[in-house]
């Protein structure tokens, strides 16, 4: 984390470098979290001997 | 009938182990694994060990996200057309929702992709957005993928729903070589393809391995993205199956009954 934290200069592209990772972070975090939900909740309505991958 | 009614709601029954009601399986935790530790060694890589580009300066960091995330946009669209055919040929409910699944994570991955160029286009032209080739293209393929969503959600039926979106995704997956191409085709702002473009690649040394290694992080988690979707897409159907089928037992079994003598 030192590592990572010294190697970022700040100059006037980091915010936007910064930006483009945070926003592929957030975006496929927040449909992993979602897609599991959602996977969770069918779950509870479909016997186990349909859910073929258990 | 009986176990249909029992099947109703299952969450009002005796509650199931949690580690039971998920989309989970061996081999997607060994994926699931793999696409961390890969992404976790793609941020040290673009990070700490490559540095600045000589001609982009800092902004390469930026393709190690924007690069694999629209090549796998590219795959995931791909794959929807295939699936698409494969349902139309054969009806194969597995194509349908395999299409499906890839056709959202498209979407996803694109999407991801118009916001890490439109970042890197502000460091690099000053302009978040300039209606050049490449990039009106990507949004037209972009549109109409949502298009594909809306269709799917606006239609009900399975098999019509099938049918209706399985043409419009080979509708769409025509474009993907137009949006390809453009930048040969049209005078673009857009810079042309950094790897494959040439035999010889624009990029060389650590930031060659590190492109590269994006596409292996990107390519576990999408992959693993990718599985747990159409598991969804699955058990969604066989929820609404179940749901049918227990409102038919309903109305069986309400005609069978005595009716109520009222005096």
């Amino acid at each position: 984390m030192i590592a990572l934290l010294a190697a970022i200069k700040v100059t006037s592209q980091w915010p936007f470098i910064l930006g483009a990772w945070g926003v592929t972070v957030l975006i496929i975090g927040g449909y992993a979290f979602s897609v599991v939900r959602r996977g969770k909740r069918l779950s509870r309505q479909v016997p186990p001997e349909q859910r073929r991958w258990m | 009938m009986t176990d249909l009614l029992a099947r109703r709601d299952l969450s009002t029954g005796p509650e199931p182990p949690e580690a039971a009601l998920t989309t989970g399986s061996t081999g997607s935790r060994i994926l699931g694994v793999c696409a961390l530790v890969s992404l976790a060694i793609l941020v040290l890589l673009a990070f700490v060990v490559t540095g600045q580009d000589v001609n982009l300066g800092e902004s390469i960091r930026i393709m190690y996200v924007h690069v694999p995330t629209v090549s796998l946009a590219y795959l995931c669209m791909i794959l929807n057309a295939v699936g698409a055919v494969w349902y139309l040929w054969k009806r194969s409910e597995f194509a349908d929702l395999l299409s499906h699944a890839a056709g959202e994570l498209g979407v996803v991955l694109l999407g991801i992709t118009l916001i890490s160029g439109s970042l890197w286009g502000r460091i690099t032209w000053g302009a978040y957005w300039v209606w050049d080739a490449r990039l009106t293209t990507t949004a037209l393929l972009f549109l109409m993928y949502v298009g594909y969503l809306a269709v799917r959600a606006a239609t009900p039926e399975p098999r019509s729903r099938a049918v209706r979106s399985a043409v419009v995704g080979i509708a769409a997956a025509c474009l993907i070589p137009i949006v390809h191409e453009s930048v040969q085709w049209w005078a673009s702002l857009h810079q042309s393809e950094t790897l494959f473009g040439t035999l010889s690649p624009k990029i060389k040394g650590t930031q060659l391995f590190t492109l590269m290694f994006s596409f292996v992080a990107f390519g576990f988690t999408t992959a693993w993205l990718l599985m747990h979707r159409f598991r969804v897409a699955w058990l969604a159907e066989r929820a609404a199956e179940s749901e049918l089928e227990v409102a038919i037992a309903e109305r069986r079994a309400e005609a069978t009954e005595p009716a109520e003598v009222v005096s």
